[in-house]
């Protein structure tokens, strides 16, 4: 076995055309899938959308109803979980309440029986590494939210997967760890160079961690690539509204740009549909007293919301969310020009119903 | 603290009178010196060693002991199995109810007709062999069927509670099914087994209906023992050996509760 820390593994993991029904609910809808070797890879997503189905059709869990898997170019989709060089971390940690820490990390070694020496070996090892040493002995009832996400963690590291699966382990933590713990998981992949798979429905979380992401709905993959591709050009108004805050602006072809309830935009290319929807980002809408040279908009400040960092704006007519990027208090009722750069305009793919 | 209305503190000894003064009388007169009567006649132990002289009595306990012992392993080993099949098993929904129900009903219905029953189903087996002659066997076969619902109905509920997750986990950390079993499930289950097994042995312990229908005349437990001496006239001995078997149900009762409270 491989002696090294900074082991980068060479497997990958390959889902092609996955099925799954659950009755006459079909969960997962021809879902294709790619993530390269050492890739931190998230699935996006509400509730129901079947993210954690196909997480668990990959740790063998599930079995899929058609299609097929692979790591590192071998097919595993027959193989039962036992036999998987996969390994997850779950939602609420599933650790075993009658064993302390150390044998909770050692559970996956002794089951393959490994010689004692090795466990040690390993699991003290991976306790050093998630700042558990010191509570090797105490049972799962004596720790806090985080350190049981860090033993789940720990317990399936010290198996040394090809793929770490990691279902929702988050959404027990409350925000202010959880913010830390995702940087922390973050470096922790770097560092170990592994395939990780991550599951959540937390767009914040999903942005930090990832080094690409697919957004999942109705159990299908509706758009993939690097979080900055996905942020800053949603495929439809479902993306865009989902990842990060967006201002969904329906709207009829014209030459040149769009017609809206606010009068013509420029964009830089033409829409597909004649009638559709266009979206910007709070934070790219341009503010100030005098009017722009394209897509300027005349607007009235309705409301204003304090984010510590920043102002959100509320402007009639719309209304239209802007994030500013200062301190600069505008109070509601004051007159402002908005605009709407063809460049910051993005053309979302879904026509109007 | 919010003070009680004075009517439900009054009921609430009143309720614990009725439960605990008949057994308190049969303790008080176990230590009594007189034969007979209500007569208080100062303090003696003598009842309880005449019990230990009395061979009748002392076959009777080994007896009851052997039976309740032999009925309540095997009945706890099966309802456990019963438990874990039922509850991890993917059955269908219609199969599970059903299951659910033929469960309960060992639980429910009267012991006179399951005794009934036993007795017809022991008439037939003889027919067969005759080791079904009235006596230890049928005795043992016959508390098994109605423990075994009592112990499965407390296993299942502790394995509900622990759920399916730990055991999902270890899937994905390797264990085969047996060592998930030994490893996983029986340690976590163990409180539920324990509880489940101490029922069904105090239930052996004081049945009187399934055995008098089932014992042979060389199969006298105390439950028949003391049924069949008070149809001669309540004695003290009577009264010794009621309360050593009521000491006995609180001690196993006590243990229970410390054994599954943990964990």
């Amino acid at each position: 076995m491989n002696q090294n820390q900074n082991f980068t593994t060479d497997k990958g993991l390959t889902a092609k055309h996955i099925c799954k029904y659950f009755g006459e609910v079909k969960a997962l809808d021809d879902v294709t899938l790619n993530v390269a070797p050492g890739e931190f890879f998230t699935l996006l997503g509400p509730s129901g959308c079947g993210k954690t189905t196909l997480l668990r059709i990959i740790a063998g869990l599930e079995l899929a109803d058609s299609g097929q898997i692979f790591t590192g170019g071998k097919d595993i989709t027959r193989l039962p979980a036992i036999k998987r060089q996969v390994n997850t971390v779950f939602q609420s940690y599933a650790l075993f309440p009658h064993l302390t820490v150390y044998e909770n990390v050692a559970f996956g070694l002794r089951s393959r029986k490994f010689h004692d020496a090795e466990i040690k070996k390993r699991v003290n090892r991976r306790l050093e590494m998630l700042d558990l040493s010191s509570m090797a002995q105490r049972h799962p009832h004596q720790l806090s939210g985080g350190q049981k996400q860090r033993v789940a963690l720990a317990r399936a590291l010290v198996n040394e997967p090809d793929v770490l699966l990691l279902d929702e382990p988050m959404s027990a933590l409350d925000a202010r760890l959880r913010a830390q713990v995702q940087e922390d998981l973050r470096r922790l992949q770097r560092k170990l160079g592994r395939t990780f798979i991550l599951v959540t429905h937390d767009q914040a979380e999903a942005l930090v961690c990832s080094d690409r992401l697919a957004v999942m709905r109705q159990g299908r993959i509706v758009q993939c690539g690097t979080p900055e591709e996905v942020y800053d050009d949603p495929r439809d108004s479902f993306v865009a509204k989902f990842l990060g805050a967006a201002n969904l602006i329906p709207c009829t072809k014209a030459p040149g740009g769009v017609q809206t309830a606010f009068g013509f935009l420029a964009l830089e290319k033409d829409p597909s549909w004649q009638e559709g929807t266009v979206a910007i980002r709070p934070e790219w809408i341009g503010i100030g007293d005098k009017e722009p040279e394209r897509n300027g908009i005349r607007a009235r400040v309705t409301e204003i919301v304090y984010r510590g960092s920043n102002f959100d704006l509320w402007l009639e007519p719309g209304p239209l969310r802007v994030r500013t990027s200062s301190y600069r208090r505008i109070d509601p009722g004051r007159e402002v020009w908005l605009e709407l750069a063809p460049k910051e305009l993005v053309i979302l793919e879904d026509e109007a119903r | 603290m919010r003070r009680n209305h004075p009517v439900i503190i009054a009921i609430s000894y009143l309720t614990i009178a009725f439960l605990y003064l008949p057994l308190a009388g049969v303790a008080v007169f176990s230590v009594n010196a007189a034969r007979r009567g209500l007569v208080w006649k100062g303090f003696s132990l003598k009842w309880y060693l005449k019990l230990f002289e009395n061979e009748w009595i002392l076959e009777a306990a080994w007896n009851t002991l052997l039976l309740a012992v032999i009925s309540t392993i095997i009945a706890t080993i099966l309802g456990t199995i019963l438990a874990i099949a039922m509850d991890r098993f993917p059955w269908r929904s219609r199969t599970s109810n059903f299951l659910d129900i033929i469960l309960h009903i060992p639980v429910v219905i009267p012991d006179i007709i399951l005794a009934a029953s036993l007795v017809v189903a022991f008439g037939l087996l003889r027919l067969a062999s005759s080791l079904f002659e009235p006596g230890l066997l049928n005795m043992i076969i016959g508390h098994i069927t109605f423990q075994i619902a009592f112990v499965a109905l407390v296993v299942r509920s502790r394995l509900v509670a622990i759920g399916r997750e730990v055991e999902e986990a270890a899937r994905d950390l390797f264990a085969t099914n047996w060592y998930l079993l030994r490893k996983v499930i029986l340690p976590l289950l163990m409180p539920g087994i324990i509880a489940g097994a101490m029922l069904a042995f105090t239930l052996s312990l004081d049945d009187f209906v399934i055995s008098f229908f089932t014992a042979g005349p060389e199969s006298q437990t105390l439950p028949l023992f003391i049924f069949a001496a008070v149809r001669r006239g309540v004695t003290p001995q009577i009264h010794a050996l009621s309360t050593l078997i009521m000491l006995v149900t609180v001690v196993l009762v006590v243990l229970t509760e410390r054994l599954t409270r943990h964990r």
